[in-house]
């Protein structure tokens, strides 16, 4: 594969301060990204993988260090980058349509030519015939979906991955990981996953990063076999080398789960949201 | 195993269900006239008994007077017409408290949001203004915007303003992060963050805002009227009391009861067209 850099974090670290102190929650971490590369972040909660993507983002500045993109320092959020959330937040008050719209709709690039994409895009995630209902009238899954075209109407380079299949039944889950798979697959896009489900992981990704907790650095940088990358998250799933590949994860966390006190990262989690708020 | 349900069973499978819900159907049909019937019962009774009372003297009919003789005084004022002008005044009055205080409450509330540093100075302030009895400033209002129209306008403002500035507010900040991440990652500004997250998300608690002031507006109007009203059914009250005639203040006061409920209806209605979509939040 031809490596042409996409993303590349030198030397970043990140503290969130607030009343109660201040924490570190990534420390000096470098992290160089090809284009089309599908990257997995893994590690136990608290290890700063959604900080790292906030980082990414834009939504959050490195403390220190610097995150660019194409060469380009990243200062704020841009539609170059979609961002899919643990959650789908549809807006109850909008219709599915105008759901996927929106980020059209807020960067004035809503119109009829664009509008139609839109109704394609929604079709091809298995959508059709829903753009003029209401989001409580939709499954969990179809509900994610729509999320899913939200994201992809910006036709962004690069797509964030926040845990979105974690709230979803077993099942869908599986469905939703092979149509987003697919999905960004055929767009050639660059993808970075942040999960703590290290099968999710080694069935999706290319390379696989584990992270160590309090602050987050980078514990293990590992490549998924071919034989894995080339096939569908489901497919990978059955394939021969997926165990090994889940047991070599396994051992890596295990240390960590061990010890891990749910306080310190609650506190950390606590700082983002707290960020998010105001 | 599915498959071998026979025609026949699946047949009385769904007659059963059907007389059990036509016996729930039947029932709750039961309760809801025997609700009608309680209902009409007391209001037959207490206004039976009051007349009776006031009849046959057992109360003071010159302070308590008695039903049918509000029914005649408010069939009379209704026939020569010379209710209309204190209805339509009061009416008028109340809504235009209500709208205006929900409207200004809101862009307060809109104020507080955009500037955290003039919501976090000003905390204090809204809340004791918050604990005051508002209408107490009714006598400043009128030395202020002399006595009419006006100061009975700002007292039921004072209010409604308030109340309605801390709960929206509130409302505002209680928006859910997720929503306000998902435009922030789309590069919203804040003014768009606004318009596309924050006041939607907040409608229909501006709606039932603006029905908690409809009930708030008629406390401050009446008291406005009280204080310096020529017109209208507050006015009646304290004319009625002035010249003894408590039949003038019962009937107002009924007056009063009817128009409040109809406007408070007609809010929920409103409330429930403009938000009937959203049956899910």
């Amino acid at each position: 594969m031809p490596e042409q850099e996409k993303l590349r974090l030198r030397n970043v670290s990140h503290v969130y301060v607030n009343d109660s102190g201040a924490s570190l929650a990534v420390e000096s971490l470098d992290l160089t990204i090809a284009q089309g590369e599908f990257v997995s972040l893994v590690g136990p909660s608290g290890c700063g993988k959604t900080t790292v993507l906030h980082l990414i983002a834009g939504l959050l500045q490195p403390t220190r260090g610097e995150v660019n993109m194409d060469g380009k320092r990243v200062t704020g959020p841009s539609t170059a980058v979609g961002y899919m959330l643990q959650q789908d937040y549809l807006f109850p008050w909008r219709s599915i349509g105008d759901n996927a719209a929106i980020g059209l709709e807020i960067n004035g690039k809503l119109n009829a030519a664009s509008r139609q994409r839109v109704g394609r895009l929604l079709e091809e995630l298995e959508l059709g015939g829903t753009a003029q209902r209401y989001p409580h009238e939709l499954s969990g899954g179809m509900r994610q979906r729509v999320a899913l075209a939200r994201t992809l109407a910006t036709e962004p380079d690069i797509m964030l991955l926040d845990e979105p299949f974690s709230a979803l039944d077993m099942h869908i889950k599986l469905q939703l990981e092979d149509l987003v798979w697919s999905t960004i697959r055929g767009r050639g896009q660059t993808a970075v996953l942040v999960t703590h489900d290290l099968a999710e992981a080694a069935a999706m990704s290319d390379r696989i990063i584990v992270l160590g907790r309090n602050p987050g650095r980078i514990r293990l940088d590992l490549d998924v076999p071919d034989s894995l990358r080339a096939i569908l998250p489901m497919e990978a799933r059955r394939h021969p080398a997926f165990q090994p590949l889940f047991e070599q994860l396994w051992a890596q966390l295990d240390g960590d789960t061990v010890d891990v006190n749910g306080n310190g990262e609650e506190s950390v989690e606590g700082g983002i949201r707290h960020e998010d708020e105001n | 195993m599915k498959m071998k349900i026979s025609g026949a069973t699946n047949d009385s499978a769904s007659q059963w269900l059907q007389s059990l819900f036509a016996k729930h159907k039947a029932r709750s049909r039961r309760i809801t006239a025997a609700v009608l019937l309680v209902r009409m019962a007391i209001l037959v009774f207490f206004v039976g008994l009051w007349e009776q009372a006031g009849r046959s003297k057992w109360i003071d009919p010159l302070l308590f007077s008695y039903p049918s003789r509000i029914v005649n005084l408010i069939a009379d004022m209704v026939r020569d017409g010379s209710i209309w002008p204190h209805v339509g005044m009061t009416a008028g009055e109340t809504a235009l408290g209500f709208v205006l205080g929900t409207a200004l409450g809101t862009l307060i509330a809109a104020l507080l949001w955009w500037f955290p540093f003039v919501s976090r100075v000003l905390d204090p302030y809204l809340v004791v203004l918050n604990s005051m009895p508002k209408v107490a400033l009714g006598p400043i209002f009128i030395v202020a915007l002399g006595p009419g129209f006006m100061s009975i306008v700002v007292t039921t403002l004072s209010v409604t303003v308030i109340i309605t500035t801390l709960n929206i507010y509130n409302q505002f900040r209680e928006v859910e992060g997720g929503f306000v991440k998902v435009v922030r990652l789309f590069g919203a500004s804040r003014l768009q963050t606004f318009r596309y997250v924050i006041i939607p998300a907040s409608f229909p608690v501006i709606i039932s805002t603006l029905k908690v002031n409809v009930g708030l507006s008629w406390v401050g109007v009446i008291v406005g009227e009280f204080l310096v009203a020529k017109l209208g059914l507050g006015y009646l009250i304290i004319y009625g009391f002035q010249v003894f005639n408590f039949t003038l203040v019962l009937s107002s006061l009924v007056i009063i009861a009817l128009v409040a409920t109809v406007m408070y209806q007609l809010v929920a209605m409103l409330e429930r067209r403009l938000t009937g979509g959203r049956r899910e939040r």
